[in-house]
């Protein structure tokens, strides 16, 4: 069955998606942390509830952005450290279309769990109900590009010494415009303004990432293999 | 054709060894005069005061900062793709200058900005761009210095360079519609009688610093460049040849 390229970026995404479900506690890892962050910032900056509503994009978005970064190392290191990744390398196969079946399933585990969750501490940071669809929809575009960008940083930083701290370096400046839209969406539809340029910009982005990133991450793999 | 035996990185050694003393001579030369006319002859602003003076550090400074990354994105793209051993050495010399410059462009902008805007920082959409590619640079230093194996340090810093290179145009545009409250390009306003909106006494010692920077940039590179091969091909003959007392 896995001998068209369809079935075999099947095979793969749905390998990943059991292994995840396999170990619960590497999925939930991350969504715990996106919890604790957020609940941390008001103990840092205080209970007052309009200061919280201001926040909230902004805090949410980042909390996002640092869970899926903390995530990115299970992408391919566990592959790679049995050798799994290399036989991925050696088929017949493009290895980009491998590269975004994992990145789909790293999607599923992670950036779709933490959507789910965000509403929740939304509201515990008071974000006016009427923006929570919008923050939905700006992370429902969004993480997929987080953890595409991060798939090229994760393949860059593959079995290198300190190699959690030094993909954040390589990693968190390119987040950046996802950061600067996805909270600009929830802060316009906050603040009763149409949020539709945000949401074209994200999707504009969701594009060009799924487009390029699987190619680069699938050069950066080879590059870490050779 | 002919100048390909100056790819080699023995002939390039001395080539770049003679060259160096040329480069350093004309931007000792255009230095000089670029901050003496920028110091001493150019008028105060009718605004700005004596403190338009930092332009002549600051805007050079920011040019090169972009320049000098993409001089290391197109070196790096160089080697990736034809295998070139001097382009990746070259990638890897420019970062640091690079970044220097680009710390440079912030510390001076920061200067700046305290007398007229009020405030040492200020969120502004240019600052956070070259605040950015400062992280850019650093990024691609860590990535290299992290790797043992220079031939993988090359191909990862060049990958990770031609990535940021995607990014750059994104990153500013983003910042840019984020937040913006630095001026507009002067150079490239141009006012009603067709003339650039920055006035000739200013815009001439400015160009005279741009030239004399990136003539700084390349006496620097070429340095940089020598000790990087000489590193990368420590083990070979003629590098035993070279240094042996």
């Amino acid at each position: 069955m896995a001998t068209t390229l369809v079935g075999t970026v099947w095979c793969v995404f749905r390998r990943d998606l059991l292994i995840a479900a396999r170990k619960p506690a590497d999925v939930a890892t991350p969504l715990v942390f996106f919890a604790i962050v957020v609940s941390l910032f008001p103990l840092g900056v205080g209970p007052e509830p309009a200061v919280l509503r201001t926040l909230a994009p902004g805090v949410l978005w980042v909390a996002a952005l640092l869970a899926t970064l903390l995530s990115l190392s299970r992408l391919f290191a566990a592959d790679y450290a049995d050798g799994t990744l290399e036989q991925l390398a050696l088929s017949p196969q493009p290895l980009s279309a491998l590269v975004l079946a994992k990145v789909a399933a790293h999607w599923v585990t992670t950036g779709l769990p933490l959507l789910l969750l965000s509403p929740l501490l939304a509201i515990q940071l008071y974000l006016p109900s009427e923006a929570l669809g919008t923050l939905l929809l700006a992370l429902a575009l969004g993480t997929p590009v987080l953890s595409l960008i991060g798939s090229v940083g994760a393949g860059l930083t593959l079995g290198l010494r300190g190699d959690g701290v030094l993909l954040s370096l390589l990693v968190l400046p390119l987040y950046t415009p996802i950061l600067i839209f996805g909270a600009g969406a929830v802060t316009a539809s906050a603040t009763g303004l149409d949020p539709e340029a945000y949401f074209s910009l994200l999707g504009a982005f969701l594009l060009v990432a799924l487009g390029f990133a699987p190619w680069a991450a699938a050069a950066a793999l080879r590059i870490s293999m050779d | 054709m002919f100048f390909h035996k100056y790819a080699s990185p023995k002939i390039f050694y001395g080539f770049a060894g003679k060259l160096i003393p040329w480069f350093a001579g004309v931007t000792s030369i255009l230095l000089a005069i670029g901050l003496y006319q920028g110091l001493f002859v150019a008028p105060p602003d009718y605004q700005q005061g004596e403190s338009v003076r930092i332009m002549f550090i600051h805007v050079p400074a920011a040019w090169l900062s972009m320049f000098a990354y993409m001089v290391l994105a197109s070196a790096g793209a160089i080697g990736l793709i034809w295998n070139m051993r001097l382009a990746e050495m070259a990638a890897t010399a420019a970062a640091p200058i690079g970044a220097s410059f680009t710390l440079l462009a912030l510390v001076t902008g920061s200067l700046w900005g305290k007398p007229m805007w009020g405030t040492w920082w200020a969120w502004d959409a240019r600052l956070t761009s070259e605040l950015l590619l400062f992280f850019l640079y650093i990024g691609f230093m860590a990535l290299q210095a992290a790797i043992d194996d220079p031939k993988r340090a090359a191909r990862a810093g060049a990958l990770l360079a031609l990535v940021g290179v995607v990014n750059i145009p994104v990153i500013h545009f983003s910042v840019q519609w984020w937040n913006t409250l630095h001026q507009p390009a002067s150079l490239s306003t141009i006012n009603k009688i067709g003339a650039p909106a920055i006035h000739p006494s200013l815009l001439i010692p400015l160009l005279i610093m741009a030239l004399a920077f990136t003539l700084f940039f390349v006496t620097l590179l070429l340095v940089r460049l020598r000790a990087e091969i000489l590193h990368r091909e420590r083990y070979t003959g003629w590098v035993t040849e070279l240094v042996k007392p």
